[in-house]
């Protein structure tokens, strides 16, 4: 029933990187979004961002002509999020941080309310303990920038049901986007794989084998690589970058997935990359 | 500077070898006034979006509506052509 619901609406909770993201492209497609975070002022910051990625997406010409934006909804109430037909959390990739979030919202919404996380690396069975109702929780990865990448990686948790399969391709088909589908483990597919690469490409820096141009560029120039792992961490976070590598090192105990020192350096000096302006690379200011 | 442009005349050349010069050090490498800044792989989608905003702030420009594509940032030749553009029509305005 709720794959041929023509009348989405979307909240998310997290107005950073992600939540930005998914909410340029919700509202891009015509649906309805409300955005929840914990400050007026992180709402406003958020605002001003997804008018930013929506200029940022008709430049790309990534977003329908012929199609009424969404109407974009602030709140710093989870009871807001009561009304929606999937909400997403996109907050902070700390497992307590998620759990939370998740408890909170599938406590006021309906049952039959998807609930998806957007979760780079935290298995979703894990935060499936917090919620009401286990087999409406669902993983999707949306790539950065989500307005740009077609593609997301989704994550069939053991509980997730199939009606929530269902639900969830039917509101990824309404914003464009393509699904692959996976099992559930840390990282997944693409961050099993990409963030030990990222690691080990800033222990080279570190270790003064290559530098970050050179690094970069043998990704990109031998490899065929469109971006190079040290400007894909930038566009990342580093901050992000390294709670991932954390929830991939704790449940793994691979050590390429032990965050290095040089990436440790560069979040405690702020430089997380992109949204700071400055991580591996120098943005000259804060980029939209 | 972004003053100082604003205040004289702003001519194609001078619009030109200002981005020529912008691009050169951004990209890091020189590049030819026709050249396709996508196709060549030299300009990712990301920093498309700040060539637009640096050239809103240098010009005192607003790209809007169907000016803002992204074959009006493909080469240093289309981009001085819109803010030309821009800056006649906004001078215009503000002498009615």
């Amino acid at each position: 029933m709720r794959t041929d619901q023509p009348d989405h609406r979307l909240a998310i909770v997290g107005g950073g990187v992600m939540g930005t993201n998914i909410a340029t492209l919700a509202t891009g497609y015509g649906i309805p979004v409300t955005l929840v975070d914990i400050s007026e002022t992180a709402l406003a910051k958020a605002r001003t961002t997804i008018a930013q990625k929506s200029r940022h997406a008709q430049l790309m010409g990534t977003l329908p002509p012929d199609v009424p934006r969404g109407e974009l909804m602030t709140s710093t109430s989870m009871r807001d999020v009561a009304d929606a037909t999937t909400v997403i959390e996109a907050v902070t990739e700390l497992p307590e941080t998620k759990a939370q979030v998740l408890a909170e919202a599938s406590a006021v919404v309906r049952p039959g309310t998807t609930l998806i996380s957007n979760t780079s690396c935290i298995p979703i069975d894990e935060m499936a303990a917090s919620v009401s109702r286990a087999d409406e929780l669902v993983g999707v990865h949306f790539m950065n920038p989500s307005y740009l990448i077609k593609m997301v990686e989704v994550i069939q948790g053991p509980r997730t049901s199939e009606a929530t399969m269902s639900s969830v391709t039917g509101l990824l088909t309404a914003m464009g986007r393509q699904a692959l589908i996976v099992r559930d483990s840390p990282g997944f597919v693409i961050n099993r794989l990409l963030h030990p690469l990222i690691n080990s490409a800033a222990m080279l820096v570190e270790e003064g084998v290559a530098s970050v141009e050179v690094v970069d560029g043998m990704l990109e120039g031998c490899l065929g690589h469109s971006t190079g792992p040290l400007r894909t961490a930038d566009l990342i976070g580093l901050d992000n970058l390294v709670d991932s590598l954390n929830v991939l090192y704790e449940r793994r105990r691979d050590e390429s997935c032990r965050p290095c020192e040089l990436l440790l350096a560069k979040v405690r000096d702020g430089d997380l990359g992109r949204k700071t302006g400055r991580g591996f690379y120098d943005y000259g200011k804060v980029a939209s | 500077m972004t003053s100082e442009q604003t205040m004289t005349a702003i001519t194609a050349e001078a619009v030109e070898e200002a981005l020529l010069s912008f691009l050169a050090e951004r990209v890091k490498t020189a590049v030819e006034p026709d050249q396709d800044l996508f196709k060549s792989g030299l300009v990712s989608s990301m920093f498309a979006m700040q060539l637009v905003v640096h050239l809103e702030e240098q010009y005192d420009i607003a790209v809007i509506g169907p000016d803002l594509t992204l074959n009006n940032f493909r080469t240093v030749h289309a981009m001085t052509s819109l803010v030309l553009r821009l800056r006649n029509a906004s001078d215009t305005a503000g002498n009615v």
